[in-house]
C-alpha cells in the first residue's frame, strides 16, 4: 500500500500553451496551475474547446506543432519534464505517465497482437526478462477484467469490443507501473454499463497502486463519483479548482454556478432549465478582461477590463473578481 | 418470434401508433466471399417486434445503449427507412400500407426530424434563409418573411437570414435545424439525440426552446436519447430498448421511481449521479451481445442477475403491470 506523501506527483505551475496562427497567437491554455497527489484523482471539466485535452497533451509532451508550451513549468515527482529532450521525454511518458484516450484505437497498434504490445512496453521500462514480461502482461489483462487473458494475448485489437479495447488500453497504460495516468474522456464513447465498469476499474487501480490520475471529461456525474478534486476550465483558463463536493454542491465561480444549475438533474421537476446565455467564445475572439464576463450575471466594469485574479475561495480557488462578494 | 402481443386497440389520443415494427439489415459478407470462403448470410435485426404509441402533444422518449435500435425506429417513423414488417400509423394514416400518394405526402410533411449533428445536417453552401425555406418553397407555398419569423422564434435574429452555417456555434446551428423543422408546420418532431453534440450550458438553452415550442405549437416529440438525465427532464413516457427490443415502457416518474425490468434497473443504477460522491457501484456484468447472433429467449438473460431457465428459451412479451408495460417473466 502506498503511503500518503505530501509532495504532489504532478505539479503544474502557470502553464501556458500557444498556437501561432494567421489570425495571431492563440492561447488555448493560459497560466494554469494545479497539483495532483499520490492516489488522488483530479477531474478536469469544461465545455468543448476549453483546453482540457491541450492541457493533458502538454503534460505528456504530445502537443501537435505548432502548438507549444510557452510558459510555466510541469514537475513530475519534483523533476521538471516540460523542458526535456524528445528521447528523455519518451522514456518518461512510457514509464512514469500512462495514457488513456477516448478512442482506444489511437493507443493500440492494429497490426500487433495485444500481448506483444504489452510485453514490448514492459520490457522497455521494467527490468524483467521475456518470460516474466509475458507473465506480467497476462496478469495486467486479468487485472483489468479481460476474461481468459492467457488465451486472448494473441488476439488483435479489432477482435475486441469497444469496452474490452479500453480495458486493454488501461492495462497498457498501467503495465509499466506509472505514477501518473492521464485519461482523456476514457468513457465518452462507451455505453453507460461499460462506462460504470471502466470507472470502477480506474478507481480501484488508483486506490490499490497509489497512481495519481488526471481524468478529463465533460460529464459532471462521472466527476462526482470519481474525482477527489475538480478543475473547471473556461476558454483556456482555470475558472475554479477545489474539492469535488465543494465545487459541485456550492460552486463559487459564476460559471460553475451556471453550469451546475443548467444540468437537467438540477431542474428537479421544474419545467425549464436554468441556462447561461450565449456560448463559450472562440480563442480567436476572446473578450477583454475576464473571458466569462459577456455571459456572467454579476459582471461589472472591472471584469470587462482586467483578467480576474485567482484567489482562495470555498476551500479551493477561483478566478473571479467578485467571488468572495463585492470587496475583492 | 414469440413476442406477438394481443392486438391492442389504438387509444383515442395517439398521434403515432407503431405496431410489431421489425427492421432487418443484410450484413452478409460480399457474395464472392460467401461462395469462395463458404461464409454464411448474416441478418442483423436492428428493430424486433416493437409496438408503442405516442399520445398527442406528449414527449415519448426512446432510450437504450448504442445499437439498441433507437435511430432505426426514428428513421422509419419519418420515412427515411422502410420497415421489414409491422406498421407505422401517424395521425390515422398507415404510412406503411396507405396507397394514396397525396395522403402519404401530406402526413410526411407533418413529421420532421432533428439530428444529433447540427454540423452535418446543414448544407454549408446555403444561406440560412434558403436552408429554412427550401422545403416549404419546394411545395409551392408562399415563404415571404417565413425565415425571419422562425429565426426569432428559435431565439436567433431576423438579421441572420443571409449568413452561412459556419458563422454559427453548435447550439445556434441546432436552433437553425429546429427552425427548418418548424417551417413545415409539423405535428410530430423526431429528435435523434438533439443535444448530445452540445455543451451542458448550451444544451439547456436548446431543451428549453424545445419545451417552449411544444407548448406554443402543440407539438408531439419522439425523443431519442441515451442520456437518462435529459430523458427524465423532457419525457412524459419512456420506452427502454435493448438489442432492438422494447423491454419496458412507463410514465416518467413510474420508470425512475419503480423500474421493473432488470435491464432498466441496471441502467438507472449504473448512470453516474451528480450527488454520487464516493459512490461505489457494483459494476454491471458483461456487455451488449453481438446483434447478429443475439441470445435466445430474453436477449438480456446472459447478463441478468435473476434469469431463470425459462428466460433462455422463451422471449417474454410486453405485459401490462400497473402503469407500465414490461417484457420480463419475473417482473412484478
Ligand atoms: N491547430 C490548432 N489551431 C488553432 N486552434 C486549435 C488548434 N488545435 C486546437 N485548437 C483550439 O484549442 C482549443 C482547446 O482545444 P482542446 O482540444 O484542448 O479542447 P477540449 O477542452 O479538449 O475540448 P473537447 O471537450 O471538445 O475535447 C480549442 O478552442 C481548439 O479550437
Ligand atoms: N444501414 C445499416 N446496415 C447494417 N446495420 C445497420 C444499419 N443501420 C443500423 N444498423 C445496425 O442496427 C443496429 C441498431 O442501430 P441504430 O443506429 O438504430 O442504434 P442506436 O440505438 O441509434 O445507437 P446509437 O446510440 O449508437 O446511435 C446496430 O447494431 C447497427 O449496427
Ligand atoms: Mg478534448
Ligand atoms: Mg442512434
Amino acid at each position: 500500500m502506498a503511503k500518503t506523501v505530501k509532495k504532489p506527483v504532478l505539479s503544474v505551475k502557470n502553464l501556458s500553451v500557444e498556437i501561432p496562427t494567421r489570425q495571431g497567437i492563440l492561447t488555448p491554455v493560459d497560466q494554469l496551475s494545479f497539483d495532483i497527489e499520490q492516489g488522488k484523482i483530479l477531474g478536469v471539466v469544461g465545455e468543448s474547446g476549453a483546453g482540457k485535452s491541450m492541457t493533458g497533451n502538454a503534460v505528456i509532451g504530445l502537443l501537435d506543432p505548432p502548438a507549444h508550451i510557452s510558459g510555466g513549468e510541469i514537475r513530475l515527482k519534483g523533476k521538471r519534464i516540460d523542458n526535456l529532450e524528445r528521447e528523455a521525454l519518451r522514456k518518461v511518458r512510457g514509464k512514469e505517465i500512462g495514457m488513456v484516450f477516448q478512442d482506444p484505437l489511437t493507443s493500440l497498434n492494429p497490426l500487433l497482437p495485444i500481448g506483444e504490445q504489452l510485453t514490448e512496453t514492459i520490457l522497455e521500462h521494467l527490468p524483467v526478462n521475456k518470460n516474466e514480461a509475458q507473465e506480467r502482461a497476462i496478469a495486467a489483462l486479468e487485472e483489468v477484467g479481460i476474461p481468459a487473458a492467457a488465451q486472448r494475448i494473441n488476439s488483435y485489437p479489432h477482435e475486441f469490443s469497444g469496452g474490452m479495447r479500453q480495458r486493454v488500453v488501461i492495462a497498457l497504460a498501467l503495465c509499466a507501473e506509472p505514477s501518473l495516468v492521464i485519461a482523456d474522456e476514457p468513457t465518452t464513447a462507451l455505453d453507460v454499463s461499460v462506462q460504470a465498469q471502466i470507472i470502477a476499474l480506474l478507481k480501484r487501480l488508483c486506490r490499490e497502486r497509489g497512481t495519481a490520475i488526471m481524468l478529463i471529461t465533460h460529464d459532471m456525474g462521472v466527476i462526482a463519483e470519481t474525482a477527489d478534486e475538480v478543475a473547471v476550465m473556461y476558454a483556456g483558463r482555470l475558472a475554479e479548482l477545489g474539492p469535488v463536493r465543494n465545487v459541485l454542491t456550492s460552486p463559487t465561480h459564476p460559471y460553475t454556478q451556471g453550469l451546475m444549475a443548467s444540468t437537467p438533474l438540477a431542474a428537479k421537476g421544474k419545467k425549464r432549465l436554468s441556462q447561461i446565455p450565449g456560448a463559450m467564445p472562440r480563442l480567436t475572439d476572446l473578450p477583454f478582461g475576464c473571458a466569462f464576463h459577456p455571459r456572467c450575471p454579476i459582471a461589472k466594469d472591472k471584469c470587462r477590463s482586467d483578467p480576474a485574479p485567482t484567489i482562495e475561495a470555498g476551500g479551493g480557488k477561483a478566478a473571479c473578481w467578485y467571488v468572495n462578494g463585492e470587496k475583492s | 418470434m414469440t413476442a406477438q402481443s394481443p392486438k391492442q386497440a389504438k387509444s383515442k389520443n395517439a398521434l403515432v401508433s407503431v405496431k410489431h415494427l421489425t427492421r432487418d439489415f443484410d450484413v452478409s459478407p460480399p457474395w464472392l466471399n460467401r461462395v469462395l470462403e463458404g461464409k454464411k448470410k448474416a441478418i442483423l435485426q436492428a428493430v424486433s417486434d416493437v409496438s408503442f404509441e405516442v399520445a398527442k402533444n406528449s414527449v415519448y422518449a426512446l432510450v437504450g445503449e448504442s445499437g439498441s435500435g433507437k435511430s432505426t425506429i426514428g428513421k422509419i417513423v419519418v420515412g427515411l427507412l422502410r420497415p421489414t414488417s409491422g406498421t407505422v400509423e401517424v395521425g390515422g394514416v398507415d404510412l406503411t400500407h396507405e396507397t394514396d400518394k397525396t395522403r402519404i405526402e401530406e402526413t410526411r410533411v407533418g413529421i420532421q426530424m432533428i439530428f444529433q449533428d447540427p454540423y452535418a445536417s446543414l448544407n454549408p453552401r446555403w444561406k440560412v434563409k434558403d436552408i429554412i425555406e427550401e422545403p416549404v418553397a419546394a411545395r409551392g407555398r408562399d415563404v415571404t418573411g417565413l425565415a425571419e419569423k422562425l429565426l426569432e422564434q428559435v431565439g436567433l435574429s431576423a438579421a441572420d437570414i443571409s449568413k452561412f452555417p459556419h458563422e454559427f456555434s453548435g447550439g445556434q446551428r441546432q436552433r437553425i435545424c429546429i427552425a427548418r423543422a418548424l417551417a413545415a408546420e409539423p405535428k410530430l418532431i423526431v429528435c435523434d439525440e438533439p443535444t448530445s453534440a452540445l455543451d451542458v450550458s448550451v444544451q439547456a438553452q436548446v431543451l428549453n426552446l424545445m419545451s417552449d415550442l411544444r407548448e406554443e405549437f402543440g407539438l408531439t416529440y419522439l425523443f431519442i436519447s441515451h442520456d437518462l438525465t435529459i430523458v427524465q427532464h423532457m419525457a412524459d413516457t419512456i420506452g427502454v430498448l435493448y438489442l432492438g427490443r422494447l423491454i419496458e415502457e412507463a410514465p416518467r416518474n413510474e420508470l425512475f421511481d419503480n423500474p421493473r425490468h432488470p435491464y432498466t434497473q441496471m441502467l438507472l443504477e449504473a448512470a453516474p449521479k451528480l450527488d454520487g460522491f464516493g459512490r461505489e457501484v457494483e459494476p454491471p456484468k458483461g456487455e451488449i451481445p453481438d446483434p447478429i447472433n443475439p441470445p435466445s429467449g430474453c436477449a438480456y438473460h446472459p447478463r441478468c442477475p435473476i434469469a431463470v431457465e425459462r428466460c433462455k428459451n422463451e422471449r417474454p412479451e410486453m405485459k401490462q403491470r400497473d402503469k407500465a408495460r414490461v417484457a420480463c417473466f419475473l417482473a412484478k
